[in-house]
């Protein structure tokens, strides 16, 4: 048995591992050319076949693409993203803390409506409410604006719901031994129940800033400033339109950059995303 | 320290009435204890006198001053709660820091106020530990710790010994005994445990069914219980009752008569109050219990001391014990007083 176990480890693990290396490169591979179609020239992409290797053209594009761009330069459009994406984590983060704090400890009239109301609303997609609500941003002025891409999307059922779910399993004795030691609402609100969700928040900040930077249709339709533009509907927008040639090299070097603030929040978090999923530390 | 009255408490959830009024008088540094079978309203009692739960009707004073509105942390208590209630991310010391630091103590008194308690408590050690890296004991020292560091004018306690193993509970049973001589608080404590109950109170409050059906100091609550429920809930085993008209003999307006096991003793078949069958002996060592069928078809417990001899199971055998130590109660389950009892 024991034997079994350590000829299978032998053989087996080796198997295991090619088998997932080969998972990875398949799906880096499309990356990978990315990568190098951004390091090479626009001819060089244009004829066939498609270079594998990565050409020395390197600072060029990437230069390029970040000072001038095509429509806009990258660099604000990055800028652009961050900005909207930061602001739709911490501002559903905030609210949807604050909404569930209400409705787990509070008792007021409509209490359950109020939840219900705001768990209907996880039922209705963005694009089902996109055109009344570019109505109101309109309305506001908020088109072209900071405030106009983040805003709409700063309510968040599914956020309040997780939130609500975890302050129930926090034990009512805990609230009521803060109110015996003289703790307000609020006070009790920021020294125990925040402390106390910190891992759930750093999980939940990451999936909603990536949430929040992958915001397309959106910002497609709220931005007609280029310099307004985020970079994953401006990636759309460099596409030539009629007769025009893409700048392809730029392009993708604009696709290469519009993965990086994901990846660096995913990894830089990535201790806390995970004990955040894993355990709630009570 | 201070004193506590309650007049004629009441507490209703919705239409049901769970505390039917319940009065007391706590003078300044008295240990009450309210003991009771699980349900019958001892926490809701305790969390009104904390604030925790509105009062339905009647009143709470705190140092002659009327609290029933006022917030918890309005009135001068403080509480330890069954599951300690400490919060999990903070240390020790800033457990039973966080009411003196909402309180705007200054720093300096807050270090030196849970020094004192962290001694007091042998908790010196532990002081930047989390909860979590502590054991049941030391948990429970750590909330009484928090409730201590406050001076509060009442204490409050829900049954805080009940998370703890037969052993440990002994031991901080001692040790809030010992607690109470150096402080001299003023504490109400709920327990469903009549050991805790008999040696730690002043005073206790046998509650049944949200009523208070006797207070009074240990002894005198186990020596004269004023109904047939105290009688059967406090003392271990539990009292025997027996119709009076068995007994024959007995005033009209006694129903049931009590029998304490250790009033009881042997008899020759045919001799004593009453006749059984021997179903089987405990030997616990000091003591042996006796457990008779009595020819109704009820059980009867006779304690005696663990040198008596016993006699084989299955043996017919008399009861017999002192009419004067009878407890009568009437039809209403109230005592009746013994006319015969000196
Ligand atoms: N929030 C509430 N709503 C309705 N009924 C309640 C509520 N809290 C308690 N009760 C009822 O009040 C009665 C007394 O409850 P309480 O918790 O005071 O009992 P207890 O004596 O502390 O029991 P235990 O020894 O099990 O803790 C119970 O019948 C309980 O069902
Ligand atoms: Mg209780």
């Amino acid at each position: 048995m024991a034997d079994g176990m350590v000829e299978k480890r032998g053989v087996g693990l080796w198997f295991t591992h090619l088998g997932l290396i080969i998972g990875v490169l398949i799906i880096f591979f499309p990356i990978w050319l990315a990568f190098v179609a951004s390091t090479v020239t626009q001819p060089e992409i244009v004829r066939p076949p498609m270079p594998l290797w990565p050409g020395d053209q390197f600072f060029e594009n990437y230069r390029k693409a970040l000072v001038s761009g095509i429509n806009a330069p990258v660099a604000k459009m990055l800028f652009n993203s961050f900005v909207m994406a930061m602001g739709i984590a911490l501002g559903k983060i905030v609210i949807s803390l604050l909404s569930a704090f209400a409705i787990v400890y509070f008792k007021f009239p409509g209490r359950r409506l109020f939840f219900w109301l705001i768990f209907l609303t996880l039922m209705l997609p963005v694009e089902v409410r996109i055109v009344p609500t570019y109505e109101v941003v309109a309305g506001f002025g908020m088109l072209n604006s900071y405030s106009g891409l983040i805003f709409p999307l700063i309510a968040s059922a599914t956020a309040t719901f997780l939130f609500r779910q975890f302050f129930m399993t926090v034990p009512d004795e805990l609230a009521e031994a803060a109110r015996v030691d003289g703790a307000r609402p609020m006070r009790f609100f920021w020294d125990i129940l925040l402390p106390m969700s910190r891992t759930n928040i750093a999980a939940l900040f990451v999936i909603l800033f990536i949430y929040g930077w992958n915001q397309y249709l959106w910002p497609l339709l709220i931005t007609t400033d280029p310099s307004m533009n985020t970079i994953v509907m401006g990636i759309k927008q460099m596409f030539p339109s009629g007769d025009d040639i893409a700048d392809w090299p730029v392009i993708m070097a604009t696709s290469i950059l519009a993965m990086l603030p994901p990846i660096i929040v995913v990894i830089s978090m990535q201790k806390l995303f995970i004990r955040g999923l894993v355990d709630s530390e009570k | 320290m201070a004193t506590l009255k309650l007049d004629n408490v009441k507490k209703r959830f919705g239409q049901t009435e769970v505390i039917h009024g319940v009065s007391i008088d706590v003078k300044d540094g008295e240990f009450i204890v309210i003991v009771g079978p699980s349900g019958c309203g001892k926490s809701t009692l305790l969390r009104m006198v904390a604030g925790l739960e509105a009062v339905s009707s009647g009143e709470i004073q705190i140092d002659g001053t009327r609290v029933n509105d006022a917030e918890p942390m309005d009135r001068d208590i403080a509480m330890v709660f069954q599951n300690y209630a400490l919060y999990p991310h903070m240390s020790v010391f800033d457990n039973m820091a966080y009411g003196l630091k909402i309180a705007k103590t200054p720093k300096l008194e807050i270090a030196d106020r849970v020094g004192t308690a962290a001694k007091m408590l042998e908790l010196e050690d532990y002081l930047t530990r989390k909860p979590r890296e502590l054991s049941g004991g030391q948990r429970q020292r750590v909330a009484m710790g928090r409730a201590i560091v406050r001076k509060p004018a009442v204490f409050l306690f829900d049954e805080p010994l009940s998370n703890l193993d037969a052993k440990l509970r002994v031991q901080m049973r001692l040790e809030i005994k010992d607690l109470q001589r150096k402080l001299g608080i003023t504490a109400l404590y709920v327990t469903h445990d009549q050991v805790e109950a008999m040696t730690l109170a002043d005073r206790m409050i046998v509650m049944n069914a949200g009523v208070a059906d006797q207070i009074g100091a240990p002894l005198e609550v186990y020596e004269n219980p004023q109904t047939e429920f105290v009688a059967g809930f406090i003392g271990s085993p539990a009292t025997n009752f027996i119709p009076a008209e068995t007994l024959g003999d007995r005033p009209a307006k006694v129903a049931r008569v009590g029998v304490r096991p250790e009033h009881a003793v042997l008899a020759d078949a045919g001799t004593g109050q009453i006749q059984g069958k021997l179903v089987y002996a405990e030997a616990l060592g000091a003591e042996t219990l006796l457990h008779l069928r009595l020819q109704s078809g009820e059980m009867f417990t006779i304690r005696q001391d663990g040198t008596v001899p016993v006699p084989a199971d299955g043996t017919l055998t008399g009861v017999d014990w002192r009419q004067s130590r009878e407890i009568s109660f009437g039809s209403d389950g109230h005592r009746t007083p013994n006319e015969s009892a000196a």
